[in-house]
């Protein structure tokens, strides 16, 4: 069962551990140097052992703890979720340890959260880009990085020689295109956030 | 008598018909066009049902989809280019025999669709030359047989050996 008594006697056990208050479910937050004991824990003493999701979040530039890797586990027997973020403590070179030998689901999950935020899982066998290609310079789901992109040479030169092509930034027009949420369907359909420019009217800066 | 037929007289002409190379040769490959089903994302559901009966794209002579490029002349492009598929698509372009025709089925191949980011290629035309574009979000069988029956109509009106020399003026990647 899943209530005080399972929170505080994690905690208790584990004094490394720290609750994190969240509104729509139970979290702990981990340092990284102890995350695969305590998943492996989790595993096989208190039935959370199905891995649903690992990710990570970009808390900003100017944060003090730039990113965090968030995991979420679900046990069968409780029906219960757990999430679990780890405080990557490097902001320039960000690095956990990967969770592959606990939940071999995590492998490829890690290889996303790599080529999205570029955080190193030490310990994982194949670390490579699973979206981008292997060549992209950047890591697109950081907070710096714009939607549109940035200018790059298309992945295969004999390619980009032969058409002329290349990695352009998206046309914007105005965007990025978001539903304000509220209203009728019909009047609330995604619109560009600043609608003065578009292809043809250039922004006013 | 004055004979008021015009064209066609086997009585004078037996068995010869007299045409122009153009026609019989456009005819020929209108009517047995073989695409090859670049399927890249949800436009390919919409491929697949105007290739099964209700649509039926037999009865066009486009039934023949190929999943080889060497036997393939049409390639319909059916969903989101993506910079990394940009090269795939490009080469299995080049191993199409000449002469080969393209369309781009959809919003995303046409001009990236609603994926403004920096993933997708804005519009496949970047790197293959497209003959007909389809709008739609994904297109309905109907709008792709209408683009279909209008790629018919432009290889019955091109020069029958124009694509023959197409290879020629630009190096193909066959990798």
């Amino acid at each position: 069962m899943i209530d005080n008594d399972f929170v505080s006697s994690l905690l208790k056990r584990f004094s490394f551990l720290s609750l994190r208050h969240q509104l729509d479910c139970l979290t702990l937050a981990c340092p990284p140097n102890e995350v695969v004991d305590f998943a492996k824990h989790l595993r096989d003493e208190e039935t959370f052992d199905l891995l649903v999701d690992l990710t990570a979040i970009d808390h900003g530039e100017t944060a003090d703890t730039r990113f965090s890797v968030v995991l979420h586990l679900y046990s069968l027997i409780h029906r219960s979720y757990l999430r679990i973020h780890v405080d990557c403590p490097d902001n320039d070179s960000p690095e956990v340890p990967s969770l592959n030998g606990v939940f071999p689901a995590a492998n490829w999950h890690e290889r996303e959260t790599y080529d999205m935020f570029g955080i190193q899982f030490s310990g994982h066998p194949d670390l490579r880009r699973i979206l981008m290609w292997d060549e992209y310079p950047y890591f697109p789901l950081r907070k710096e990085f714009p939607l549109a992109g940035i200018d790059v040479p298309l992945p295969a030169a004999d390619v980009a020689e032969v058409t002329g092509a290349e990695v352009d930034p998206a046309p914007m027009m105005g965007g990025p295109f978001v539903s304000p949420g509220t209203g009728r369907m019909s009047e609330s359909e995604p619109r560009a956030k600043d609608e003065s420019w578009t292809e043809e009217t250039i922004k006013q800066s | 008598m004055i004979s008021s037929e015009v064209g066609y007289n086997s009585k004078v002409e037996g068995e010869v018909i007299v045409t122009k190379a153009d026609a019989v040769i456009n005819w020929i490959r209108k009517h047995s066009v073989w695409p090859m089903p670049m399927g890249l994302a949800c436009c390919a559901i919409e491929l697949m049902a105007s290739a099964a009966s209700r649509y039926d794209i037999s009865r066009f002579g486009m039934e023949v989809m190929r999943f080889s490029p060497r036997q393939s002349d049409c390639m319909i492009v059916a969903g989101t280019v993506t910079y990394k598929m940009a090269e795939v698509v490009r080469r299995i372009y080049d191993q199409m025999g000449d002469p080969k025709w393209v369309v781009a089925m959809g919003a995303c191949a046409s001009t990236g669709g609603m994926y403004r980011s920096y993933a997708v290629m804005q519009g496949v035309d970047t790197i293959v030359p497209v003959d007909v574009y389809v709008s739609g979000c994904p297109p309905r069988p109907e709008a792709l047989l209408d683009a279909m029956m209008k790629l018919q109509d432009k290889i019955g009106r091109e020069p029958a050996v124009k694509n023959l020399t197409q290879t020629a003026k630009s190096p193909d990647l066959v990798g």
